[in-house]
């Protein structure tokens, strides 16, 4: 069921809770499928209360080892994660995949490397890296407090080209790995389990929580509208709820949301407006539709707008 | 007024003091100023506070640190006897505070400029007119960077490259005698110069925009002199009135040298 459906109550409860859940001891993980767990990230900013536990994250068991899918908004919620798997299973940690590069995704990195594993992204997540690291480690630092101590942005070691996904084995536990064209970003990946057909989409996909573009929103909305097809039995999204059905009226109000504000900006753009008079006309009936709207959707408008100039 | 090339010097000093300049508020005065001030107008005396002179029209908080819209517009008329001669735009707390400075021509009429800069942090951006008799005029506007996932770094690397240098001179359909706006936009990656080769563990050098000239029948109406402080793909926008039929050129010469040139018809 979506958020914005809850009676006000309800919501408040389930928000305090979550809260709670992500105040460290009883960080925990919810089961999608046999051997596929995830902790649901808050709709929050990263702060030092949420450790930055606001995307989803969490890991695939295998017959040998266990994949982790994004570690963690912070060193802290990456420790966290850790302790939930090893409460799940003994395996070790052979992957870490990291679905792109944002803090909240990938600042848990770190707190695996007991295990050695081998770390995969997408072909362009090193230079993303490191183009960004010394801002994010700047931005980060402050705004998660202790919770950043420890956190390494660890490049991975393995790679995914476009057009060319590669299939890792957990011990009779396949993984397809893709990376896509420009969409949430330039690097985005996501990971299907062929086994229970769970599909990780990473960024790629917002449920409830406004989606934030750092990419091309052409190239995000041709992706997504891909993805639709896809024959899946569970998704597990960048941040909402993990489901089947959310997914598909998720995809739809993704979709929607960029399809909207692309019409809206290109014909701003064809009179010959600004980008001011974008960001306060543009997608404002979206409004009621996604949790953060005010912080991030001007932002979006912004980063569209200066795309779709140059169509 | 020192060149651009003096900024370079200023950039270390500067990162010294960026882990300080978040906690900045809008009614502090700004760390870094006194020290812009002496470093690039010397003992000259800035007159504060110029709005009934010029406004400068900024976000409070910058939606997205890479793309901050800013348009500054004179109250007054340009005209040959009295008008902005220079414009230079500070950021405070950038790597390059220096952001840019605009030469204008009084043939312009109405001085109404609007270009988009990086913000790298809660920062001071002030607006200096500098009039043709030489007094130095100054409005500010206090900005505060979201930060989050938006890094100051390209969204789409491999776009920007593929189509470096394009550019585009976009207006509505001009009545001569009639005031219109006209926007040049060059692609470019504006290189910072300040990121990290991971295989050489050298810097990547800077390659940006250092100059944009607009020209109507080959007569000068904006000068910009740039740096890393601008967008990727710089862009300014301005209001002319043309006398005439004629030829609006746009030239942009970046810092490896090479010229890009965009022409339209009015």
């Amino acid at each position: 069921m979506l958020l914005r459906k809850l009676s006000p109550i309800t919501l408040v409860v389930s928000m305090l809770a979550s809260q709670v859940a992500c105040a460290a001891e009883d960080y925990s993980v919810q089961k999608v499928t046999d051997g596929v767990f995830y902790h649901q990230g808050v709709h929050e900013d990263a702060t030092p209360e949420n450790i930055g536990a606001i995307a989803n994250v969490g890991f695939i068991i295998g017959e040998d080892c266990v994949a982790v899918v994004d570690s963690g908004g912070s060193f802290a919620e990456g420790q966290q994660l850790k302790q939930a798997l090893k409460r799940q299973t003994n395996k070790p940690v052979c992957f870490v995949i990291n679905t792109h590069v944002h803090p909240d995704h990938v600042l848990g990195n770190a707190a695996f490397t007991e295990f050695n594993p081998i770390y995969i992204g997408h072909e362009k997540l090193p230079a993303a890296m490191d183009s960004r690291k010394d801002f994010f480690d700047r931005v980060f630092s402050e705004s998660l407090g202790a919770a950043y101590i420890g956190s390494e942005f660890i490049t991975p070691t393995q790679t995914v080209s476009i057009g060319s996904p590669i299939t890792i084995d957990l011990g009779n536990r396949e993984l397809e790995l893709t990376a896509y064209t420009t969409s949430h970003t330039d690097h985005d990946l996501t990971v299907f389990d062929k086994s229970s057909k769970t599909l990780w989409t990473g960024d790629l996909l917002f449920i409830d929580r406004i989606p934030a573009l750092d990419g091309s929103i052409n190239g995000w909305i041709e992706n997504l509208t891909q993805l639709k097809n896809k024959d899946i039995e569970y998704a597990v999204p960048g941040h909402g709820p993990a489901g089947k059905d959310s997914y598909q009226v998720g995809l739809s109000e993704h979709l929607n949301y960029l399809v909207t504000i692309r019409e809206q900006i290109r014909a701003i753009i064809n009179d010959f407006g600004t980008i001011e008079e974008a960001t306060s006309t543009v997608g404002l009936d979206q409004q009621d539709k996604w949790l953060l709207f005010e912080h991030y959707h001007r932002r979006n408008v912004t980063a569209a707008f200066v795309e779709l100039e140059w169509e | 007024m020192h060149t651009f090339r003096y900024v370079l010097t200023t950039v270390i000093f500067s990162l010294a003091l960026l882990s300080t300049a978040n906690a900045e508020q809008a009614n502090e005065p700004s760390e870094m100023w006194p020290s812009l001030k002496q470093a690039y107008f010397n003992d000259r005396h800035i007159r504060e506070q110029a709005d009934d002179l010029l406004e400068l029209e900024a976000p409070k908080r910058a939606e997205d640190a890479a793309i901050v819209p800013l348009r500054i517009y004179a109250k007054h008329a340009q005209t040959t006897a009295h008008y902005i001669q220079n414009l230079h735009i500070f950021i405070d707390n950038n790597p390059m505070p220096y952001s840019a400075n605009f030469t204008l021509s009084p043939t312009m009429q109405q001085l109404d400029i609007a270009t988009r800069v990086r913000v790298d942090s809660y920062t001071h951006i002030r607006a200096i007119a500098e009039m043709n008799d030489g007094s130095l005029h100054m409005v500010s506007r206090f900005v505060k960077a979201s930060g989050g996932c938006s890094a100051p770094a390209g969204k789409d690397q491999a776009a920007a490259i593929a189509r470096l240098g394009k550019m585009q001179i976009r207006m509505r359909k001009a009545e001569i005698g009639q005031t219109t706006q006209a926007q040049i936009i060059v692609s470019h990656s504006n290189n910072s110069g300040l990121q990290m080769d991971l295989k050489t563990r050298g810097y990547i050098p800077a390659h940006y925009v250092k100059t944009m000239q607009v020209m109507f029948n080959e007569t000068p109406l904006i000068k910009l002199d740039a740096g890393i402080s601008i967008s990727e793909d710089p862009s300014i926008r301005f209001r002319f009135t043309p006398q005439e039929t004629g030829v609006l050129t746009a030239k942009v010469v970046d810092s490896k040298g090479e010229i890009f040139i965009h022409e339209k018809e009015i």
